[in-house]
């Protein structure tokens, strides 16, 4: 197909049509409104529904119920509204129900503000909701990324019946690139055995609620579902890691600015290369299997304060070598000082 | 009156306690299915509370939905299942303490579900503790004194709130004696008409004893339904507009 200019937001709903979702349930903020908005018109287009709902409580709510119906559904929010959100993350994830959540970070605690920052990483890969479970997590860094993940995380949701988070932030959210969207698909609503649709005579009634009220080996099953996706859905991006002596970690926008930053540094003879995760969970510790016998260090480069990514590091690398971090909050990295730091650290200052 | 009991009523799953009014209800809802021939098109979303128990006690597809939720939920059901008639079903702590943004939301956008709130007077599932409905001066286990309306606002009427709405339906009916039972049916009924029909949202309270937390027999319960809870809470139809939306 060819290639459009557009908006982050607006690729990642036009890929969540192409997808063949027809459901959306959400509230406006800042800066994720124009998924919203861009769905209001043209989930009408294609025959879907669209609500404006009146809080994210009620919009993720509504789209457990059309999920439990058998459609593909999509809610998107970001910080503030995110929190409200993991109410029914939890119960999709309880009642085995497919989902895309789209979260664009947006910075700080409490209401913080309307910028970029990559602050939700602990409340995404966490699980964030009540109880204990995990969720795949899609970090694109590309308006065309918003677009591909957005399309793939309908179909990992079915793949295994739970929800399927994207997190993105306000930097792709908000820019304008070229994208080329992939081929419109059609679901139908009686596709799953499982969904709610009336039942006949001599069937056995559907149940949608928490699984464990009725599976036997409730706790196996979910191991065993996440064992799976740690086995098969690690996703990552390495750039120049086998000989490099300082290994970057980063995804989505700040991940952007590391590649730039590997190859001035390599121009200057310092040999940085970098990890990005795509999938922030499971987190592609299989990455850290390919760095070389020159690896003294690895440095994250994250726009939050406490630098949340670097648990995961230093889990992936199991403690072989030390890791710094690089926050910047919600100023976007510097090349500069990205490689100012990893001189400081190759020549055994601190970072 | 019909003695045999629907087929989407499973006896044997059933749990609620002896006298409760939400078992009276589930089975005139399967009553009104069986006669509307909707038994094998009923999508239904119950509450977390008491309600919850309708999952076993129904042969009907059913989610539970998170506590307060079933309206919106109910809502998403019936977009995407357009043909089948959908029931959202709680408890009067869930419809109006926690979810009654949900309850007004519903409400406003018209959204074409039948709910069905049923009205004891107090947080059944969790012991028993007060309710928005509960009355003044009623003993419950967080207002021990009786409450006392200075610190917890009145008693809350749903009809004072959605009762000038443009809605499809709103009624209160009440499972404490015969008579009543049998026109709350009557209002079970025209609800999932209207509802069959594409005319909105149509909410129906139903009055309901609650022996267990209130401590007292089913027919002492049933006693205070009639009494004390129906001089506070009128039943009869209080919007019917009849598809003149
Ligand atoms: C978010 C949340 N808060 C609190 C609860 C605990 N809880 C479960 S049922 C219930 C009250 C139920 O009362 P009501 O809705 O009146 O229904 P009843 O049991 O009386 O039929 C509460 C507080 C919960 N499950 N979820
Ligand atoms: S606690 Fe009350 S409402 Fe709940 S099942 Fe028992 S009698 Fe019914």
């Amino acid at each position: 197909m060819k290639q459009v200019l557009m908006k982050g937001n607006e690729a990642l709903a036009e890929a969540a049509l192409r997808a063949g979702c027809r459901f959306y349930s959400g509230y406006p903020i800042t800066p994720q409104s124009e998924i919203l908005e861009y769905l209001s018109w043209r989930m009408d287009e294609v025959g879907g529904e669209f609500i404006q709902t009146e809080s994210e409580l009620s919009g993720i709510n509504m789209l457990l119920g059309a999920s439990a119906a058998g459609a593909r559904v999509l809610t998107s929010s970001s910080g503030p509204g995110y929190s409200l959100n993991q109410e029914g993350i939890s119960y999709l994830v309880a009642a085995d129900l497919p989902a895309v959540i789209v979260d664009v970070m947006r910075y700080g605690n409490g209401l913080g503000d309307v910028s970029q920052s990559q602050g939700d990483y602990w409340q995404l890969t966490r699980g964030g909701g009540h109880g204990d479970y995990r969720t795949i997590v899609l970090a694109p860094s590309s308006v065309q990324e918003n677009a591909d993940f957005t399309y793939e995380a309908f179909e990992l949701a079915e793949k295994y019946r739970h929800p399927v988070l994207i997190g993105s932030d306000a930097a792709i959210g908000q820019m304008i690139e070229k994208v080329s969207f992939p081929e419109m698909k059609d679901h139908d609503i009686d596709t799953y055995e499982w969904s709610i649709k009336g039942c006949k005579k001599g069937e056995v009634q559907k149940k949608i609620t928490n699984t464990l009220y009725y599976m036997e080996n409730y706790d196996d099953y979910l191991l065993n579902k996440y064992q799976q996706m740690e086995d098969n859905e690690q996703r990552w991006e390495s750039i120049s890691v086998e000989d490099a002596e300082l290994v970057l970690v980063a995804y989505g926008i700040s991940s952007r600015i590391c590649k730039e930053a590997v190859m001035t540094a390599r121009e200057q003879g310092i040999k940085l290369g970098l990890i990005r995760p795509i999938t922030l969970w499971p987190y592609p510790v299989n990455a850290f299997k390919e760095l070389g016998s020159e690896c003294k260090a690895l440095m994250t480069v994250e726009m939050n304060i406490l630098g949340q990514m670097k648990d995961d590091v230093v889990l992936a690398v199991a403690n072989k070598y030390p890791v710094y971090s690089y926050t910047t909050v919600k100023e976007v990295p510097e090349t500069e000082t990205i490689i100012e730091k990893a001189k400081n650290i190759l020549s055994c200052k601190e970072a | 009156m019909k003695l045999k009991a629907p087929e989407s009523i499973s006896f044997a799953e059933t749990s609620f306690c002896p006298g409760c009014g939400h078992g009276l209800v589930a089975r005139l809802i399967g009553e009104v299915m069986e006669e509307m021939g909707m038994t094998e098109k009923l999508l239904t979303v119950v509450d977390v509370a008491c309600a919850s128990l309708n999952i076993d006690t129904w042969k009907f597809d059913t989610i539970m939905a998170a506590h307060g939720r079933p309206i919106a939920t109910a809502t998403g059901v019936k977009k995407v299942r357009k043909e089948n008639p959908v029931l959202a079903y709680l408890g009067d702590g869930a419809a109006y303490a926690i979810g009654i943004s949900e309850t007004m939301y519903g409400a406003l956008r018209n959204d074409n579900v039948v709910v069905i709130v049923i009205n004891n007077g107090v947080f059944g599932m969790t012991g028993g503790q007060m309710a928005p409905t509960s009355l003044e001066g009623q003993r419950t286990s967080t207002t021990v004194m009786g409450r006392d309306v200075k610190k917890t606002g009145k008693p809350f009427d749903i009809t004072k709130m959605i009762g000038q709405l443009d809605i499809a339906y709103l009624a209160r009916g009440s499972v404490a004696n015969f008579k009543d039972i049998a026109k709350t049916k009557k209002y079970i009924r025209k609800a999932f008409e209207k509802h069959m029909n594409n005319e909105g949202y149509c909410l129906l309270e139903i009055l309901s004893p609650c022996p267990t937390n209130l401590g007292m027999t089913p027919v002492q319960c049933a006693q205070r339904v009639d009494d004390a809870m129906r001089d506070q809470y009128p039943t009869g139809e209080y919007i019917d507009n009849g598809g003149n939306q």
